[in-house]
């Protein structure tokens, strides 16, 4: 009896496993932890190895035994906690207008953010170079204007490096913040205030605690894409404003030293995995995809969180207030206008500025340009190297947004259908390539293609980016099964269909546009990828910003600025393609 | 085919649930339940919300896997046979009709499944559309339609593959309520032609004493009671059943030799219910158009009148007795109503109280 009661308890338990909709998301599990988990895994092993293969610590020793790279750890920190706290405090009153606006002005204010969040990383650098440099934009206008006699030092410095960092990742703090900001009650605000709470307590006491979630998020995500960061520092930083990924691209490519690497890299990933821990314990990490979950006060680190807030939130309180009372009611309801439009100026004059340089009929990167004309575009699709560059970064391109969308977008339902721990667990697996620093995972990439010979292969390009696609492939993905009307589902099945029939007739034709959508941010994301294009491309197949990176280490011209013309014309055509199809759900 | 015989073999219950539970962890979402649903009956599932009457229907429509209990339909076992092999019909609250499709491509869609050549399934289609009457809106979207249209779309994309059993999950509980008694006819013209089998979950008691053959009546994640709807308003089995359906007053009090002791009085039981010893507790059940004013001081008991309700046809007097007890009584238009304070007696004929165990 009890052998008999056994194997049926077994035969439910096979019933319910072949049932479950996990298993949509197999294929994304089996790529992460082939792609993202093993290679990441390996450099801890590596770090731990000497050139051989032997057990050593000779690296850590290393890196321990000077104070330099100490030193440069120390400054990557520095440079990622500034950025965080600048991100933090110009997004929040950007994301709380942008709450206040009317929908129909909301859309296109927030293409005004999404569009430096999606603009590639070198030609909003690039853009800096030609504003910043000695006979740069900024300097012509202030000689010109009898501001000043000789030309600002504006470039490799801190100042530099900070400006192109924040302009990096404010747009990444508000996109961050504002769905938590969003999803607040607003009649909350109203009910503060009739319950004897001034605008400004009302803030404070109740939308900002209520917002805490999203600025938690925000700052996580600023803090440790900030510590990977390589491309401002190497190209608007001077020599004391040296990062931690760029001595790793330097141990990897010229020194060849994989174990130094791989050391550099654990320590990375140490200060990445403390903060989300640290993060995890004072306020709560699962906003990051958009749930406001509330702290909860009984962890002593998180009372500490709370009440450091608290105390800012008082603080702050009673100085909005003293401003408020100062100001007047008509020019403190302006106050918050008056600082988001700089900061959206800040935010996309700047690639504005670049864009008509690409026309230019001079040989120089002079502004305002002499004259116009096509030059500079013919030559760049006349010249095979960036001809090819281009067709190659566009098929690898089309080729991540696939695998990604498809592999992403199974999971997504998957964790969608089941939900419960197995669901958890997998939300924060199709998350992870988050919370690991690009460089890491383009470094343990490197080192796991050159076994498989992909090094310096297109398909090694397009897997090393749907893996850096896949969480955003997921988190769109989710978000269009959250207003799925589940019951379609069973209706189908009732009605006679399949588990693949439904998910062919009837899921996958209803969540079309946010499918398309996924697709076009996967797109998007490796075509103007770098970091993996350094290590995987291995200098035989090059992508457009693998080319651009090596055209501006060595010298600003305008190419480059044909080059991030057409670069920038497409991820913006993609993305407003993407949102049109987003707004049409 | 050989499916009716067999169901004739087994009484002609079409389905037979024997011990069907569900329980999330700890919780019981429903209590073992044995159910017998007669081929071409209508039976409705009534209870307030989280009462079960969702969880037994989907068990038994495959949506959701029963912990323990088996499900037998026409005979055979399809405990565990997936959704899409059932062939049980399911019409939701909430309509499910694919957004994507026209109406007609909707009503096709259980015949595409099951792969009707083209031309039979248009056919089909088009008897379906006419049984509902919406020919004329086979090729709109179902966003397009009203919602008593996409109502009887719902209804006929059931109907249209005779399913062998059709559940229905609150089907009209989003209309509006002249629309709904209008689609309770229309419901019970549609099983009385297509002589489907009917499983009905409804929270409303009014449209499951206008609708059924049977009443299922659950609360607490079990069956209270199962009889035909004349049966269970006359004779509810338990004071929740008395108070669920209708309006009841309830005296309740303790069993003694062949009456019943009350605050209010003692009265007479013209039948002590099963298992009620001596002592028990027990209440009586009456309904208020059973009960007549009587002159105060007469009557079976007496009260003070505390509220007029009118209602059009009728005008409801409540009034307080000694105990506190509020009681009710159903006065027909036209008959004047004591002013309120005024005190008052009641009584009823023999053989319209209940007694219920308590």
């Amino acid at each position: 009896m009890t052998v008999l009661a056994a194997t049926g308890a077994g035969r439910g338990l096979r019933r319910r496993l072949s049932r479950t909709p996990l298993w949509g998301a197999a294929p994304g599990v089996a790529f992460l932890a082939v792609f993202f988990l093993f290679p990441v895994l390996r450099l801890l092993l590596l770090s731990v190895q000497d050139a051989d293969g032997g057990f050593s610590l000779g690296a850590y020793a290393r890196a321990f035994s000077t104070t330099v790279y100490l030193h440069v750890l120390a400054i990557t920190f520095a440079i990622a906690a500034e950025t965080t706290l600048i991100s933090l405090l110009a997004g929040l009153p950007l994301a709380y207008w942008l709450t206040h606006l009317p929908p129909r002005r909301r859309g296109p204010v927030l293409l005004l953010v999404m569009l430096p969040f999606w603009t590639s990383a070198l030609v909003k650098t690039f853009a800096w170079l030609i504003i910043l440099g000695r006979n740069g934009v900024l300097n012509r206008l202030l000689l010109a204007a009898g501001l000043i006699d000789h030309p600002l030092g504006l470039l490799h410095g801190r100042g530099g490096v900070m400006v192109g960092m924040v302009q990096a990742m404010l747009p990444l703090a508000v996109l961050t913040m504002l769905p938590v900001m969003l999803a607040i009650d607003r009649r909350l605000n109203d009910a503060a205030r009739t319950l004897g709470a001034s605008s400004v307590q009302a803030f404070w006491r109740v939308f900002f605690h209520l917002a805490l979630p999203g600025l938690a998020a925000a700052g996580l995500l600023v803090f440790i894409s900030a510590l990977g960061y390589f491309i401002t520092p190497a190209l608007l930083g001077g020599p004391h404003d040296t990062m931690l990924a760029q001595l790793i691209i330097t141990e990897v490519q010229e020194m060849m030293d994989w174990n130094f690497g791989g050391a550099l890299a654990v320590l990375m990933v140490a200060a990445a995995l403390l903060t989300c821990w640290l993060y995890e314990r004072a306020f709560g990490i699962a906003s990051v995809a958009g749930g406001a979950a509330l702290p909860d006060p009984r962890r002593p680190l998180r009372r500490l969180g709370l009440v450091l807030l608290g105390v800012t939130a008082d603080a702050l309180s009673a100085a909005g207030g003293g401003i408020a009372a100062r100001l007047g009611p008509r020019l403190s309801g302006w106050a918050l206008p008056a600082f988001c439009l700089p900061v959206l100026a800040f935010l996309s004059v700047p690639t504005m500025v670049m864009l008509p340089m690409g026309f230019t009929s001079s040989s120089f990167l002079d502004f305002p340009p002499p004259g116009f004309g096509l030059s500079w575009f013919r030559m760049v699709l006349a010249s095979p190297l960036w001809r090819d560059a281009l067709l190659r970064s566009l098929a690898v391109a089309a080729a991540t947004g696939i695998v990604a969308t498809v592999t992403g977008a199974l999971a997504a339902y998957a964790v969608a259908r089941q939900g419960g721990r197995w669901g958890g667990a997998l939300f924060a697996l199709f998350l992870a390539p988050l919370a690991i620093p690009r460089i890491v995972v383009a470094f343990g990439l490197f080192t796991l293609f050159a076994r498989l010979h992909l090094v310096g292969t297109s398909a090694g390009l397009a897997i090393g980016h749907a893996v850096l696609a896949l969480p955003m492939v997921f988190v769109t993905v989710l978000a269009t099964f959250k207003g799925y009307d589940w019951h379609l589902d069973q209706a189908a099945a009732t009605l006679g269909a399949d588990r693949r029939r439904v998910l062919v007739l009837i899921t996958a034709p209803l969540v079309r546009s946010g499918l398309a959508a996924a697709f076009l941010f996967a797109f998007i994301t490796s075509f103007d990828e770098l970091t993996v294009a350094i290590f995987v491309s291995g200098g035989i197949v090059t992508t457009l910003p693998r080319q651009m990176w090596d055209d501006m280490i060595l010298q600003l011209n305008p190419t480059l600025a044909a080059v991030s013309a057409i670069v920038f014309v497409i991820v913006a055509a993609a993305l407003l393609v993407a949102e049109l199809l987003r707004r049409a759900e | 085919m050989d499916g009716s015989t067999k169901a004739q073999a087994a009484g002609t219950a079409k389905l037979v649930t024997r011990g069907v539970a569900k329980s999330y962890g700890p919780v019981a979402a429903l209590q073992p339940t044995d159910l017998h649903v007669g081929a071409g009956e209508l039976m409705t599932v009534l209870g307030p919300s989280g009462s079960g009457k969702t969880t037994l229907l989907q068990i038994i429509a495959g949506l959701v896997e029963p912990t323990a209990g088996r499900i037998l339909i026409d005979g055979n076992d399809h405990t565990h046979t997936p959704v899409h092999r059932r062939d049980i019909g399911v019409v939701f609250q909430s309509y499910a009709l694919f957004p994507h499709l026209t109406v007609a491509e909707n009503i096709g869609f259980p015949l595409r499944m099951r792969g009707l050549p083209a031309a039979e399934l248009a056919r089909r289609v088009r008897a379906a559309l006419a049984m509902v009457q919406l020919g004329h809106l086979a090729d709109r979207p179902p966003r397009a339609l009203s919602g008593g249209q996409q109502q009887r779309v719902a209804l006929a994309r059931c109907f249209v593959y005779q399913p062998s059993i059709i559940l229905m999950d609150e089907p009209l509980g989003a209309l509006d309520r002249k629309l709904r008694e209008h689609m309770q006819v229309e419901i019970k013209h549609l099983h009385r032609e297509s002589g489907a089998t009917i499983l009905y979950v409804t929270h409303d008691q009014e449209e499951a004493l206008a609708i059924s053959d049977r009443i299922c009546l659950m609360n607490q994640a079990r069956v209270e009671q199962i009889g035909s709807p004349r049966q269970i308003y006359e004779a509810p089995a338990s004071i929740f059943a008395a108070e669920f359906i209708g309006i009841s007053n309830v005296l309740r009090g303790r069993v003694g030799s062949r009456t019943l002791r009350t605050p209010d009085g003692e009265f007479a039981l013209p039948a002590v219910p099963g298992g009620l010893t001596s002592g028990a507790p027990a209440a009586l059940v009456v309904r208020p158009e059973n009960v007549q004013l009587a002159d105060s001081g007469h009557g079976a008991l007496a009260g003070e009148v505390v509220e007029h309700v009118y209602a059009g046809s009728e005008t409801r007097l409540l009034l307080r007795l000694a105990s506190g007890t509020v009681f009710t009584l159903r006065l027909p238009a036209g008959v004047p109503a004591p002013a309120i304070g005024a005190a008052v007696g009641v009584r009823w004929p023999d053989g319209a109280a209940v007694c219920v165990p308590a």
